[in-house]
């Protein structure tokens, strides 16, 4: 989910841990699956249940535990801390709430309270004004926004700079806001934005982790900012003055035991400070100086909660001091935002208060432009970054990299000294070749012939100034090297790097456990990753961190020192698979499936033949280089077909085309080759995630797509076991995979695609690698997938491990995507070929409907159980609406529906009544006279007509299904689901393995 | 042009020489603070040094005449991994600071943690290795050293006139934050050379005794007339003037192995259990004469931060509670000192 990812698996993971080595008995409630922390082993009880008050206060009734601690889950854990608190739950069930207690909450949450305790410090808040009516513009200072209540995006918001300017945005805004209150706020537009993280211990004692600095201006949220640490341009007497103003507001709300962030605005030229707001929570701020700085902020704040001091605490890098000794930083750290918008055509890509970005890289250099240009170039996408009224510092800087570049010519120019400044600047080998117009690779021969070699240093908090053993390494130039690990121990796994779609926190999760079950394994497990969100970037996971790009020049000089027995690329996702050519070729060793497996699967040409000679059935297929060779392959293969670029995996750009003209039009807006494949419409998506030995293959789990082919299995809800296959289908599934593994000469991780259209199975794609299910599959059957896959690269055999052996589930588990539209006004929120989700979810129980509904109800989406449902769908799809709709009727909805729609319902003896298209039933959809869409798009031109539809479900947060199979599944658990008690994980795989 | 650092050990450690040219020679140190370069090499204390920054960008937000905590600047040379310029190197220049860019501050910073503070020259432009070790050989170590006398005034001046407490402060080598926090806290300062009489010392309602440079040990002038004023008046040390407290009540001074100076040191205060996050910067520190003796202890190494002798209303810290560079976690000492000062005065 955006704005909260896997900081808070980080966080909460580090307080599991702090917590049980206390003696503590722990509990933890996540629906997420993806997560560290509802490993079996992270809690002594795992609740991967819905977030929300039923949820929690389910668990707390059957659990009783003596405390509550909500400041490691985000705003959701701390919001729901406060509901539970406020309505008397905690009291009732004798559970303290520790960590931040109710009144610190709602003062720090709450606008009015939290003005008044940074007055009380003598401190300011940006000054604002709720307006009802343009004659309310009095006492307003100028320049000021305009911010409308419950519009999406902040939609009808606007910037006044002078009384004109002001009362036109106010009436604007007043138009545009469904409650007709808009909020009057005095600008700080092109103020700089600093944050500190804050401790706070029972003793009164405090101390700044970190302090923080955007480059991006006041304005833009600060999870979309670039950010710097420590802070660049502050004098100590201004940088002090934050110190005093950070501690006096901590002391004011009332943090008693833990960690918090603030956030200030500072006026540039005249030093005047606003308070912007605190979060009294470990954050996505903390998570970064935690990471920028090596102080566990998740750990020291869960100990400070259950009544340690800071001075009690040791550091974990130094060992010798305490947590009240304030970081210090020898190095600059820069975090870089990833932002997906090319997944969401249409949506505004103005930065703005609502964060947009989906994930984030971390540098960390010697300078500010060695760590700015390696948290850049992490991100893996070139996207444009130019804010507005940057810090004159930040500019300078930035035109040093630029003089650089611009002066350089050839590489027969350089000499050590130039390799080293230029390097030193912080400058990839690849960025020199370019503006050399040379290859990467020269550049490096070239560089290695001058023998300029990075240095790796450590991160241990105190500028070394205390002896420290940490583990945790980066690179810089022109130094020496420090602690050089002894050759050949070590296994080096690569990372997934920042967050995107379709790449998340699933196969962190796999890095961790592989790093976990290499150094079960006896081998020091080496990890390289960029990401500061995640666990696998906790200095705790592996034997050695390398906080470095996940690019060829980073990897292979972490690869030359530390001449690993391997290196481990398949559970990373994409990023390391695009290295491994590049690996193997500098001679080292690619544990588990071999790169020409990934190639073989991926190489449409060579994939096919294979596939006919295992007797495995793929759709029909061709590749295009112009349109009328897609078309003449389409009409060879069929209509409908699926329209994509050869050399894009996992969904991008992905058409579904149903006739000429969109062949046409689907290829015009691509570049290169195009693959065409017969769409199989209606047919079951199957999932299966396996172990192979490259020789036997052991199946964790078969899996059913909710969502008909079409919809991206990523954005698909997911059913285990799969629920709809005959005897004969599902020996068909089983069979085709072990054909596949074997044969790619796979050993690890598999996962295959299948559709199955009439009585025959097809496959659609084999990726022999961690799949996003990985996770899902592991919680949902209690087999380690990622660990079985490590132990078969180690050279184990599948017979040697001793996997449980497969059986049915008797519970069924539902994952479902959580979607991240109501970010992104303008992009047409429907469920598609292109994956858009940012997180899922996950529900057990005993029966689909149950689970199903739990599910969407984790996933933020309850379904309702009565009302009024919408109808509205394309004509291939009415007849097969009747059956969702007669259900629905059946249950008690009043039928609402368009023309055509209503026309088919009430031909099939329905009772609906007919809704005008477009403004009527966006405002009934707005006014809450909806509580269910149903609306699937037409394949064509409908969209438009649609989207006002959809978009205003999703500004009144009623449930839009866009579906037919998707509203089937709703429909029958709104029908079928039951009440069951919560259960924890540890009890199911207990009931499962005696059963 | 380039330039280079060379310990007494025999290491050299290159560079590049962003201000003055010539050679400067003293004792290699390094501060942890990532702020406040200016208050670091314009505070005295660090005459005679040669200080390392740890934080690797250090010039960046220029300079300024309010950050100076004395006349001029008193580190021999600056040793940096990245300067930023202009405005801090220009500043350095017109001062006639060595300052080096560029180097291996780490590996510096591990040498000496590992091997202790060392005798270094900071060398703009190239030189003869074998002549630089030479001439450190000559220069005298910093154990040993009297160094008030150089950077005391030399005439007492009046600070601040009015006040609700009179107190004079016996300059080894003030900082300016410590008079701008005493005039703050309500005094009227009057500052003394550091061979003022305890006679006229013991006009005032307070004698602050400040931080300076070098090894206390040699201060026998300074250390008698301490004692001979002790009793006489309320009397707080800061920094040198803690270590010359700790000689005048009987206890020894030795040299810490590479010192502490930063802005991050935690500090216990015994009497409340609360910790303080305190700006350092020495040397040397005093060996307590029991172990409960100490009212400040430093939670990094143990080593004594405070004292108070009350039958003598004399009290002291070896950190810095006027910051400058650093929190303002202590500034209530030297608050309320003045505070109890003012009401026996009234």
């Amino acid at each position: 989910m955006i704005g909260q990812a896997c900081e808070f698996d980080y966080s909460g993971s580090q307080a599991l841990k702090v917590l049980r080595e206390d003696g503590f008995r722990t509990i933890v409630v996540n629906s997420n699956p993806a997560t560290i922390m509802t490993d079996p082993g992270f809690a002594d009880r795992t609740y991967i249940e819905p977030l929300d008050v039923e949820g929690v206060a389910d668990v707390l009734g059957r659990e009783r535990p003596d405390a509550l601690l909500p400041t490691m889950g985000g705003q959701t854990g701390l919001n729901l801390a406060a509901e539970l608190a406020a309505d008397g739950l905690l009291d009732a069930l004798g559970i303290e709430l520790i960590g931040a207690p109710l009144d610190v909450i709602r003062r720090a949450e709450d606008r009015e309270l939290f003005r008044d305790a940074v007055h009380s410090c003598g401190l300011q808040t940006p000054k604002s004004k709720i307006v009802t009516g343009p004659d309310q513009l009095g006492g307003i200072s100028l320049p000021a926004v305009v911010r409308p209540a419950f519009t999406l995006g902040g939609h009808g918001g606007g910037f006044a700079e002078t009384m004109d300017e002001l009362r036109r945005q106010v009436e604007v805004g007043l138009r545009e806001s469904p409650v007709d209150q808009v909020l009057v706020e005095e600008s700080i537009r092109g103020w700089d934005e600093f944050e500190l993280e804050v401790m706070r211990d029972k003793k009164d004692n405090v101390v700044i982790v970190c302090s923080i600095e955007n480059l991006d201006p006041m304005g833009v949220h600060t999870g979309d900012s670039v950010t710097v640490a420590p802070q660049m341009t502050l004098s100590d007497h201004a940088y002090q003055e934050l110190r005093d103003a950070a501690a006096a507001i901590v002391r004011a709300v009332g943090i008693e035991s833990g960690g918090s962030n603030i956030q200030f605005a500072r006026n540039r030229d005249t030093g005047d400070l606003r308070v912007i707001e605190m979060n009294p929570r470990v954050s996505r701020s903390s998570a970064l100086a935690s990471k920028a700085t090596g102080y566990p902020i998740a750990k020291v704040a869960a100990k400070l909660a259950v009544g340690y001091t800071l001075d009690e605490i040791p550091n974990d890098l130094t060992k010798t001091t305490p947590a009240s000794f304030e970081p210090t930083l020898d190095y600059v750290v820069v975090k870089f935002p990833r932002f997906a918008f090319e997944k969401f055509p249409g949506a505004d890509r103005t930065l703005g208060t609502q964060m947009k970005s989906v994930g984030e890289t971390m540098g960390i250099g010697r300078t500010f432009t060695e760590a700015f240009l390696k948290a850049k170039r992490s991100r893996e996408i070139d996207d444009e970054w130019n804010p507005e009224n940057m810090h004159p510092w930040f500019v300078a800087e930035l035109e040093r990299v630029r003089d650089m570049l611009e002066r350089l010519s050839s590489l027969d120019d350089l000499v050590e000294v130039d390799w080293l400044r230029h390097k030193r600047l912080g400058l990839s080998d690849g960025e020199i070749a370019s503006a050399c117009g040379s290859s990467e690779a020269e550049a490096r021969s070239r560089r290695k012939a001058w023998a300029v070699k990075p240095a790796f240093r450590r991160v241990d908090s105190c500028g070394g100034e205390v002896e420290a053993e940490s583990n945790y390494l980066y690179s810089t130039w022109g130094e020496a090297d420090e602690a050089p690990p002894e050759p050949g121990r070590s296994v080096v796994i690569l990372g997934s790097g920042p967050n995107r779609i379709g790449q998340g926190i699933e196969f962190d999760y796999c890095c961790v456990h592989a790093a976990q079950t290499f150094r079960e394994l006896g081998y020091e497990a080496v990890m390289v990753n960029c990401n500061p969100e995640t666990v696998s970037t906790d200095y705790d996971t592996s034997d050695r961190l390398y906080f470095e790009p996940l690019g060829i020049e980073e990897v292979l000089a972490v690869l030359e020192r530390e001449q690993p027995v391997g290196v481990v690329i398949q559970f990373g996702g994409q990023t390391p698979l695009k290295l491994a050519r590049a690996i193997e070729r500098a001679g080292f060793t690619i544990l588990g499936t071999p790169f020409d497996a990934v190639d073989l699967a991926e190489d449409r040409e060579r994939f096919a033949a294979l596939a006919d000679r295992l007797g495995v059935q793929c759709p029909a297929w061709g590749m295009a280089e112009t349109a009328d060779e897609a078309v003449g392959v389409a009409e060879r293969v069929e209509y409908p077909v699926l329209v994509r670029p050869s050399y894009v995996l996992g969904g991008r750009a992905m058409r579904v085309c149903y006739d000429e003209d969109q062949v046409r039009d689907a290829i015009a807006s691509v570049e290169g080759k195009v693959l065409v494949d017969r769409f199989l419409e209606n047919a079951i998506e199957i999932d299966v995630d396996a172990v192979c030995d490259g020789h036997d293959t052991y199946i964790g789990a078969v899996m059913q797509h909710v969502e008909e082919a079409g919809v991206h299995s990523g954005d698909s809800a997911c059913v285990l076991p799969a629920q709809s296959l005959t005897p004969q289908q599902a020996a068909d599934v089983d069979a085709f995979v072990r054909r596949l593994g074997p044969a790619l000469g796979v050993v690890g991780l598999l996962n295959v695609q299948l559709a199955i259209a009439g009585r025959e199975v097809y496959v659609l794609e084999v990726n022999p690698r961690a799949s996003r299910t990985v996770p899902f599959v592991s919680k949902a059957t209690g087999v380690n997938l990622v660990a079985a896959a490590c132990r078969l690269s180690a050279g184990k055999t599948i017979a040697e491990l001793g996997l449980p052996r497969r059986a049915t589930p008797h519970e069924v588990s539902v994952k479902a995507a959580v979607l991240p539209f109501h970010r992104f006004p303008g992009a047409d929120p429907v469920l598609g070929p292109e994956m858009r989700s940012t997180g899922e979810v996950m529900a057990t129980a005993a029966d689909l409907p149950t689970a199903f509904a739990k599910a969407e109800r984790a996933a933020g989406r309850r379904l309702p159980t009565s009302g009024t449902a919408f109808l509205t769908v394309r004509d291939a799809d009415k007849q097969n609406a009747v059956p969702v709709a007669a259900a629905l009727a059946g249950l008690g909805f009043k039928l609402t529906a368009t023309a055509g729609t209503a026309h088919t319902l009430a031909g099939a003896g329905l009772d609906v009544e007919i809704v005008e298209k477009g403004r009527t039933v966006v405002d009934q959809i707005r006014k809450g006279k909806v509580d269910l869409v149903v609306n699937t798009p037409q394949g064509r031109g409908a969209r438009t007509d649609g989207y006002a539809i959809r978009e205003a479900a999703l500004v009144a947060r009623v449930p839009c299904i866009t579906t037919l199979s998707g509203a089937s599944a709703a429909v029958h658990a709104i029908a079928h689901a039951r009440t069951e008690i919560a259960k924890s994980l540890q009890e199911r795989i207990d009931e499962a393995r005696s059963a | 042009m380039t330039g280079f650092l060379a310990l007494e050990d025999g290491t050299v450690f290159r560079g590049e020489s962003v201000a003055a040219e010539g050679f400067a020679f003293g004792e290699a140190v390094f501060t942890t603070a990532m702020t406040g370069y200016q208050e670091v090499v314009t505070d005295p204390s660090y005459a005679e040094q040669l200080v390392c920054f740890t934080a690797p960008m250090i010039g960046n937000y220029g300079v300024a005449d309010v950050r100076t905590e004395s006349k001029r600047p008193h580190a021999r040379a600056v040793l940096m991994r990245e300067a930023r310029g202009p405005a801090w190197t220009d500043w350095l220049h017109e001062r006639g600071i060595v300052a080096l860019s560029g180097l291996d501050t780490r590996s510096l910073v591990l040498k000496l943690r590992e091997a202790g503070s060392m005798r270094a020259a900071a060398i703009s432009g190239d030189a003869s290795l074998d002549e630089v070790q030479r001439a450190i050989d000559e220069q005298p170590p910093m154990a040993g050293r009297a160094l008030v006398h150089d950077v005391s005034t030399p005439e007492a001046y009046v600070y601040s006139d009015n006040g609700r407490a009179r107190v004079a402060v016996v300059d080894y080598g003030c900082k300016r934050s410590i008079l701008r926090r005493l005039a703050g806290a309500g005094a009227a300062v009057t500052v003394f050379p550091h061979d003022v009489s305890a006679d006229e010392l013991s006009q005032f309602d307070g004698v602050m005794l400040t931080n300076g440079p070098g090894d206390p040990e040699p201060l026998v002038d300074e250390v008698a007339a301490l004692c001979e004023l002790l009793g006489r008046v309320p009397v707080l040390g800061i920094c040198l003037g803690h270590q010359l407290l700790g000689l005048a009540t009987g206890h020894e001074t030795y040299k810490l192995r590479f010192g502490h100076r930063g802005a991050n040191h935690p500090v216990l205060e015994r009497a409340t259990g609360k910790v303080l996050v305190t700006s350092q910067n020495h040397g040397f520190a005093v060996a307590p004469s029991d172990e409960k003796e100490a009212t400040h202890v430093s939670l990094y190494d143990g080593t004594v931060e405070g004292f108070d002798f009350p039958e003598l209303r004399a009290r002291s810290v070896q950190f810095h509670p006027e910051a400058g560079p650093g929190p303002h976690d202590a500034w209530p000492i030297i608050d309320e000192w003045i505070e109890e000062l003012s009401s026996v005065a009234a």
